[in-house]
């Protein structure tokens, strides 16, 4: 039906669509279990809070399983480098998505403040891990990181966790940071009781401001601070998925797919535009500001992909063993069968998923809490 | 290179570890949420408010479990890229797509209707809210499908073939990965035992209500459920188990040989070693008593397919992994000269046995450098651990029969309506309760240690499918996990017990009208 060159291409784009619907869709539970300590002064309050996340941060979080899954299927070498290779910042992720459903459920579950404080400050950390860490993992994709190939495919990589704390992955930490943790507030002014919503327009407007900060601060950094890679010699689209084939040298731009397609200056300008959007309308304390984070959130990550585009991980020890878009996909089989899996399901998915968020509508007020306790 | 065997080893325990304690978790998610299933459809059809409350109580030790299973689940999934990047690049083409369509098509169906199943009853219509259980019964079944799609492959990789372009496996026939006899086989025989399991959960825990003389009438429904369920779930599961050994016999037959500690060929049809005490150093097993003509009938469906036996499978390894060198040899001439028209020839008249020149890889660098010695010890290593699989497998099919006899006299006494009556039957339904978590562990165990050492079945040897990562760092993610996850096991079991014997007129679930502090169906969290 496609050939392998668009298969390729989508499939890029799916993988770019599965990791901004993790970071739209279970972004705002991060950011709230973040800031549940912060928004909250009583424990009714946190009960509205985490009420407003706890029924559907488990449909959420399956963007990030099926993100892992679609990685594995789609592009089985970029699963495999990225986590043996940044092993023990993995190994925290993971930590961090174990405690988090034992945190939800376990919580509520023995009447004693020092045990919900125990869960709360789990819940707090395992939101600040994940954001923290998959901002600074993806800081580390411009810098390269440091692996090969040998002969067999066999990757070895030559870095340790440490290495991964460059400053300029430290600053694209700071982004994903600061935008989740908007993200998060922006869902708590649309849809926990006003007491909280106030406090938590007030904190989205700082967590923008931050952002919008940290996200120029990165971009400038990017364009004069650190050198982009590029494929040298005749680019093959449809060849077999093999790294070493291809040619890789360091030292050009990673503004140069912006230059090569302009149109791509549309996601940093969207990013932006969230960002101001959110800091105009979240007082309002409405659907509308939620939205615009939404937007700054894709907007970012897609300013991101475009930026690495086509590569996916760049090696900074050996560039020919760089993957690439066209050289780290499955066979064309398989990407075809997963995309026809795609079309069927995500549409499903999609629909399910809102019904479930429309009977849940309307804001969890203090006194539903009085009234009928912590339901989850 | 040669592989760092402490890495290998560090590997297979956090992997079989993390497994196993997983495993604890998903068939007790995929029997009970059926038999939450069945009292709501209960409810809805006869209007009877105790068969909510049924629901609802079972529901909220449902919930506890399903957070473990969903927070172990991650780890298994993050695990083959950690720990097995190279597995990861190698089959990941196949492998992965079950994977991907699971969460497609079950997980995110599962987890985006659970959260509706505990707040939703007051928010949604009763039928409405059936529905929601029954998807979320389906889901979690589904997905049991198509994990043990791609586990099926792991132990009868069917539909694939290796590509010297990608250094891979690659799908050539979907249908084939997806049909494989051996993968719908260890579905019916999974979920059956998850089945099992869920209702011996319940039927344990309503038997000691009964002992109590607490909730009788609430916990003699539930026991009448989960005597139904568990009677036609043990079935199965024996039937079943049986349909997969006869498949293990077709595709995997040195694990077959090694769960029956049969070292010779025996003229068919062979017989069953019902006891015995298999030997490795002698290759031998002392005081067998055996059933003569069982595992011919068993492990061929015939009686004159004879079953090879441990001795005869080896030599036959070795001869595959003489044709494994020939076909490693083309394909590292391929890695100079991609178009060389003869290797590719040569490449594809032996790539099936690959694999086991791959098995050389443990021992020396350059599998076509090996001596005699060396394609002994490999064709060696293709034994798996005898006198393991010998007593997991009796103990687990032990357990089987075991529980078709408690299930079967469970349905006589309630269909007697007797199920009160006698104080020994409840203690025997009470003390029964770890059996079907003993015996899916040692199912696991049987399939997965059995299948050693391939990590695929004659394509992809365990040890070479390790990720490039340090002793440190394995260590590091093992300890955590050890800490973690004991903790985590301590804390459930802490809760589970805690809510089951507060049990519905604790919670002040049922029965209805007695002092409760807030109205009950809403607060099922919030008073414990």
């Amino acid at each position: 039906m496609f050939d392998y060159e668009t298969l390729r291409v989508i499939w890029w784009a799916l993988l770019g669509i599965l990791l901004i619907g993790f970071a739209i869709m279970d972004g705002f539970d991060f950011g709230i279990a973040a800031l549940l300590r912060v928004l909250s002064r009583t424990e009714e309050e946190r009960l509205v809070l985490l009420e407003t996340i706890e029924p559907t941060w488990e449909g959420n979080q399956v963007w990030f399983i099926l993100g892992g899954g679609a990685a594995f299927a789609a592009w089985p070498m970029l699963y495999a480098v990225s986590f043996s290779g940044m092993y023990l910042a993995i190994f925290l992720v993971l930590l961090a998505f174990i405690m988090r459903p034992v945190g939800f459920n376990f919580r509520g579950k023995v009447h004693d403040p020092r045990w919900r404080d125990v869960w709360d400050w789990v819940l707090v950390l395992s939101g600040v891990v994940v954001m923290l860490i998959s901002g600074v993992a993806f800081g580390n994709l411009f810098l390269g990181v440091p692996f090969q190939f040998d002969g067999n495919l066999r990757m070895t990589w030559h870095g340790s966790f440490f290495e991964l704390l460059h400053p300029f992955a430290l600053v694209a930490g700071l982004v994903s940071l600061s935008m989740l943790l908007a993200h998060g507030a922006c869902w708590a002014a649309y849809k926990a009781d006003h007491v909280i919503a106030e406090r938590a327009a007030r904190v989205a407007r700082w967590t923008t401001l931050a952002y919008t900060v940290f996200y120029v601060l990165a971009g400038i950094w990017l364009a004069y601070g650190v050198a982009g890679y590029a494929i040298v010699g005749p680019v093959v689209t449809d060849g077999p998925s093999n790294p070493l084939y291809k040619d890789v040298a360091r030292g050009s731009s990673w503004f140069a797919s912006y230059m090569q397609y302009p149109w791509f200056w549309a996601a940093p300008v969207l990013g932006l535009l969230g960002a101001v959007g959110v800091q105009l309308s979240v007082a309002r304390r409405g659907l509308g500001a939620f939205l615009c984070s939404s937007v700054m959130v894709a907007g970012t990550i897609l300013s991101a992909g475009f930026a690495l585009f086509p590569f996916l991980l760049p090696s900074s020890l050996d560039p020919r063993s760089s993957l690439t878009v066209w050289d780290a996909s499955s066979s064309r089989g398989t990407l075809e069968l997963m995309l026809g899996a795609a079309v069927v399901f995500m549409p499903i998915i999609i629909a399910y998923t809102s019904w479930v968020f429309h009977v849940l509508r309307g804001r969890v007020t203090l006194e539903h809490i009085r009234e009928s306790g912590h339901t989850y | 290179m040669i592989i760092d065997a402490d890495v290998v080893s560090l590997s297979r325990m956090q992997f079989a570890l993390t497994a196993l304690y997983h495993f604890l978790f998903v068939p007790l998610t995929l029997g009970l949420v059926w038999m939450l299933a069945i009292m709501e459809s209960v409810y809805v059809m006869t209007g009877r408010e105790v068969w909510k409350r049924m629901t609802q109580f079972w529901g909220i030790l449902f919930g506890i479990n399903f957070a473990m299973g969903v927070a172990t689940g991650v780890t298994m999934e993050f695990q083959f890229g950690m720990n097995w990047a190279y597995y990861a690049h190698y089959v990941g083409d196949v492998f992965g797509t079950p994977l991907a369509i699971e969460g497609l098509m079950a997980f995110f169906l599962e987890a985006t209707l659970v959260g509706l199943f505990f707040v939703g009853w007051n928010r949604v219509s009763r039928v409405t809210h059936l529905l929601v259980t029954w998807f979320l019964a389906l889901a979690t079944s589904l997905s049991a499908l198509w994990i043990l799609i791609a586990n099926g492959w792991m132990q009868n990789p069917v539909g694939s073939a290796f590509n010297p372009e990608t250094m891979r496996m690659e799908v050539t026939s979907f249908s084939e990965v997806f049909f494989n006899p051996v993968a719908q086989a260890k579905f019916v025989h999974t979920v059956s035992a998850g089945y099992v399991l869920g209702s011996m959960f319940v039927l344990s825990i309503s038997a000691w209500y009964l002992l109590r003389g607490r909730n009788v009438d609430f916990a003699k429904r539930s026991m009448t459920v989960a005597a139904s369920f568990g009677l036609a779930a043990s079935l199965s599961v024996v039937v079943l188990g049986d349909v997969s050994g006869y498949a293990v016999s077709q595709n995997q037959k040195m694990k077959m040989a090694a769960i029956e500690a049969m070292w010779e060929t025996e003229p068919a049809p062979a017989s069953f070693t019902l006891f015995g005490i298999p030997d490795i150093q002698n290759r031998t097993t002392h005081f067998a008593l055996r059933i003569p003509w069982v595992m011919g009938l068993i492990g061929t469906h015939s009686i004159d397919e004879p079953i090879p036996g441990i001795h005869d499978l080896v030599d036959d390894a070795k001869s595959r992994i003489g044709q494994g060198i020939v076909a490693y040899d083309a394909m590292l001439v391929l890695r100079e000269d991609r178009n060389n028209a003869q290797a590719k020839a040569i490449l594809a008249a032996h790539d099936k046995d690959l694999g086991y020149a791959l098995l050389l890889k443990r021992y020396i660098d350059d599998p076509r450098k090996a001596t005699p010695e060396d394609v002994q010890r490999a064709a060696d290593s293709t034994i798996p651990n005898v006198p393991v699989l010998f007593w997991a497998f009796r103990v687990m099919v032990a357990c089987g029969f075991y529980f078709i006899a408690l299930f079967a006299f469970s349905f006589w006494k309630a269909s007697k309506r007797q199920l009160d009556k006698d104080r020994w039957y409840l203690r025997l339904a009470l003390c029964s309760l770890p059996l079907p978590w003993l015996a899916a562990e040692l199912g696991w165990i049987v399939a997965e240690y059995g299948r050693q050492p391939w990590s695929i079945e004659g394509v992809l040897p365990t040890a070479l499918g390790v990720s490039s990562v340090t002793t440190g760092q394995v260590w590091t993610s093992l300890g955590g996990f050890v800490l973690f996850y004991t903790a985590l096991a301590v804390i459930d079991v802490v809760l589970m017990v805690k809510f089951a014997r507060k049990g519905p007129d604790g919670l002040g679930l049922w029965p209805p009208g007695q002092p409760s502090p807030a109205p009950a169906a809403t607060t099922i969290a919030a008073q414990a």
